[in-house]
């Protein structure tokens, strides 16, 4: 969380500074995820669209009955989002090169610097040091700005709610399986063996190993493994990250990355504006009967009574 | 209300009227008419009508939406979190409200004498659309009870809403104190008069401090969303500073376009300084708009060049945002360069409303309209959330309204030293009270400014 902290020591620090007290710093640098964090590796050649997988997260999760069967295909006619009542969804692609269309499963990608957590004002979210992007309904507010902050376009909302809307997203079953040591129900159930629950790290090699086995199965790149400053979920694929619905634009660095700018602006203008404008006043003002100019009449009158 | 001040009805404008009574509460809250005077100027006002019928649809739906939830009133959804209640209300209200603290920035801290019978309207007009984009806020928000949690249940000091919160609600109570003297005035509360001019210049820093960094919050709130926002509204290192940026037009036109209208609507309410001061104040006004237009479209240019993305001007997009920059910025700048130097009052306005519509229509263009320019679909709020706003930024004109028919905005408050004089010498018309003792005194004071002449007038006078 060192990235975390610095901003917020950005802002503690302005802060202090402004009421003039003293504050130690924090050291800049940057969050590559905790050692120990879990990850799940996808091999998208691997999937066939069996949709067990949503199946095992309605269930796990206790969410409604979907509006389609889970042994309904037709849902692949039209490209899916995550939703309050699925968490995770699978969708099919069609590519060009005569191949069978490839499925990829969408869920959280828990990534180590999640732009959710970073522009939730009420701190809703947390990266716990086992990997998973969990989220505290109790606190939320509502603003959605999470939603608007996701590159993965992943939180979902249950608008329809009028006294309790919360967010509704992929917790990697954090609560009743992750944080004792067994995968997410998700991986569990895959018949293909496309999911591979395991340390981020080892994963990471894993996937690599796979591509160079088997450099005419898969594309050669591990997507999540450096995207948005990496994320606990990877994808393995037979063609490049956009041809299976990823946004292959997003760069490397954190989304909060692009904020950084005006976060390190704020100290300056707390510190700085009240001397600069003070001074103005003074220069603009000297030599004037500025103090009792500023006023409409009546107020002098009032204030002479 | 103008065939009754002509037919020689007196309204309130100070603590007593002419036989030296304090008016009571209920007289002012009337405007000094009887009831059925108030009730009457009220029904013939085709205005209230159109009110009447729009808050007859729309306040039961805004009723609804806290029963049946946001889903009955909106089609936000889970790829467009903000609809119209934010890219309109929140983000359009508030750039156009940043003249609170431009005002006062002029007239209290850079001593802009000339300025002070606008500040008050500035100051007013601030107040109000802040409190209305928290309105929109308040309904657009998912669960509104609990707007207080960033501050005192969960913080996120990372988060550029966070500021945000923090930063509008503490200006929000700095504007509240600014206005009030008006109000103090008004209800004859010289205690609390006194002690808000003690700490006015405190709370004039405060607000330009608060205002700079929230008017740039707004922006970089989009700094999360690179993928989403179209790269021709994105800038990550400029994106804070186009909001704070087109934000000083924008409020300065606002406080144009509303003296604008209240001159057409409500000119019985304006004292004889006021109307002799809005044309010059008036030009004043839109010098700075246009040197903020002016910084404002070259920091456009310059992030576009930044980032080098010129050829998205080629794409349907960059027509939108051509017509966007034309119409918001370099229509009303070359306007605004023309009408200045030949004092035409007439197209000075005019653009005055073309920066407003601008102002609304960035926001709009990086909130709602060119949000998820990847996404295949385009999202078209529900016709409730059309009539939402509109009800909303009714009750905004009605509340604005109500103020300025009462508080000294647009005059200034009389006391009970100048009215003696004052009626002594008046029979009918009162407003002309200044003008004579202006021109007996401007000879001595020939070196000042006219204002630096009318406030020493009083000085003396009194």
């Amino acid at each position: 969380m060192k990235r975390r902290d610095f901003l917020k020591g950005c802002l503690i620090s302005g802060a202090a500074a402004s009421l003039g007290a003293t504050s130690k710093s924090w050291a800049v640098g940057s969050f590559e995820g905790y050692p120990d964090a879990m990850g799940v590796l996808v091999d998208t050649t691997r999937c066939i669209g069996c949709r067990s997988c949503e199946a095992a997260c309605n269930k796990e999760q206790k969410l409604p009955e979907p509006d389609v069967p889970f042994d309904d295909t037709s849902v692949f006619e039209e490209k899916r989002r995550t939703t309050e009542k699925a968490y995770t969804v699978v969708n099919r692609y069609e590519t060009n090169d005569g191949q069978k269309p490839p499925f990829r499963k969408m869920q959280c990608h828990h990534c180590n610097e999640p732009a959710c957590l970073t522009s939730c004002f009420v701190n809703a979210y947390t990266k716990t040091k086992e990997g998973a992007v969990i989220y505290n309904s109790k606190v939320c507010v509502g603003c959605r700005t999470c939603m608007v902050a996701c590159p993965f376009n992943i939180p979902a909302y249950s608008y329809s709610s009028a006294f309790g809307p919360v967010i509704k997203k992929c917790i990697f079953c954090y609560h009743t399986r992750l944080k004792f040591g067994k995968p997410p129900a998700c991986v569990e159930i895959c018949p293909r063996e496309a999911l591979t629950f395991g340390l981020r790290n080892d994963l990471i090699k894993l996937g690599h190993e796979r591509i160079r086995a088997t450099p005419d199965r898969y594309y050669d790149h591990i997507y999540g493994e450096k995207e948005v400053g990496g994320s606990s979920w990877l994808y393995l694929s037979r063609v490049p990250a956009e041809q299976i619905g990823l946004d292959a634009t997003l760069g490397n660095e954190p989304i909060i990355s692009n904020v950084k700018e005006f976060l390190g602006m704020v100290p300056m203008v707390l510190t700085i504006w009240p001397a600069l404008f003070t001074g103005f006043h003074l220069l603009a003002t000297r030599g004037k009967d500025h103090d009792d100019a500023h006023s409409n009449h009546s107020e002098q009158e009032d204030g002479k009574k | 209300m103008k065939k009754l001040i002509a037919s020689g009805e007196v309204t309130v404008d100070s603590l007593q009227n002419s036989s030296g009574r304090n008016w009571t509460i209920m007289e002012k809250l009337f405007l000094g008419l009887t009831l059925p005077q108030y009730i009457g100027q009220a029904l013939r006002n085709p205005l209230n009508w159109i009110f009447a019928i729009i808050f007859a649809v729309g306040i039961p739906i805004i009723l609804g939406r806290f029963f049946f939830g946001l889903s009955w009133v909106t089609h936000s959804s889970n790829d467009y979190p903000w609809g119209l209640f934010l890219g309109f209300g929140l983000f359009g209200m508030v750039p156009l409200s940043s003249s609170g603290f431009q005002l006062g920035t002029a007239c209290v801290l850079f001593g802009r004498h000339d300025l002070e019978p606008i500040e008050r309207l500035g100051l007013l007009n601030g107040l109000l659309g802040y409190l209305f984009a928290v309105v929109f806020l308040m309904i657009d928000l998912g669960q509104p009870w609990r707007l207080p949690y960033p501050m005192v249940v969960s913080f996120g000091p990372a988060a550029v809403l966070f500021l945000v919160a923090w930063h509008v609600s503490t200006y929000l109570s700095c504007q509240i104190a600014e206005v009030s003297t008006s109000f103090f005035e008004w209800i004859g509360f010289p205690i609390g008069i006194r002690a808000i001019r003690r700490i006015t210049l405190g709370l004039t820093v405060a607000g330009v401090i608060l205002s700079t960094l929230h008017q740039g919050a707004l922006g970089a709130l989009f700094t999360y969303a690179p993928g989403k926002v179209h790269p021709l509204w994105y800038s990550s290192s400029f994106q804070w500073i186009h909001f704070f940026v087109s934000s000083i037009p924008g409020g300065l036109c606002m406080v144009i376009a509303v003296s604008t209208i209240a001159s057409k609507t409500m000119s019985w309410r304006f004292d004889q300084r006021f109307k002799d001061s809005l044309d010059r104040i008036t030009i004043s006004l839109a010098k700075g708009a246009s040197m903020g237009l002016a910084t404002y479209l070259t920091i456009k240019l310059l992030s576009i060049a930044h980032d080098n993305k010129w050829g998205y001007i080629a794409t349907g997009y960059g027509q939108w945002y051509l017509v966007e920059i034309m119409i918001g910025v370099i229509i009303p700048m070359a306007l605004f360069a023309y009408a200045i130097r030949r004092k035409q009052m007439a197209i000075i306005r005019f653009s005055a409303f073309l920066v407003v519509i601008g102002i609304f229509l960035n926001r709009l263009n990086t909130a709602l309209i060119t949000f998820n320019w990847k996404l295949p679909y385009r999202e078209i709020p529900h016709w409730r959330e059309f009539v939402i706003s509109a009800t909303v930024y009714c009750i905004y004109i009605v509340v604005y309204r109500f103020l300025l028919y009462r508080l000294p905005i647009f005059y200034q408050w009389r006391t009970q030293e100048e009215l003696a004089p004052a009626y002594a010498t008046e029979t009918e018309k009162r407003a002309p009270a200044y003008a004579p003792k202006i021109e007996e005194l401007a000879s001595a004071y020939a070196t000042e400014t006219e204002a630096d002449a009318f406030r020493n007038t009083e000085t003396v006078a009194s």
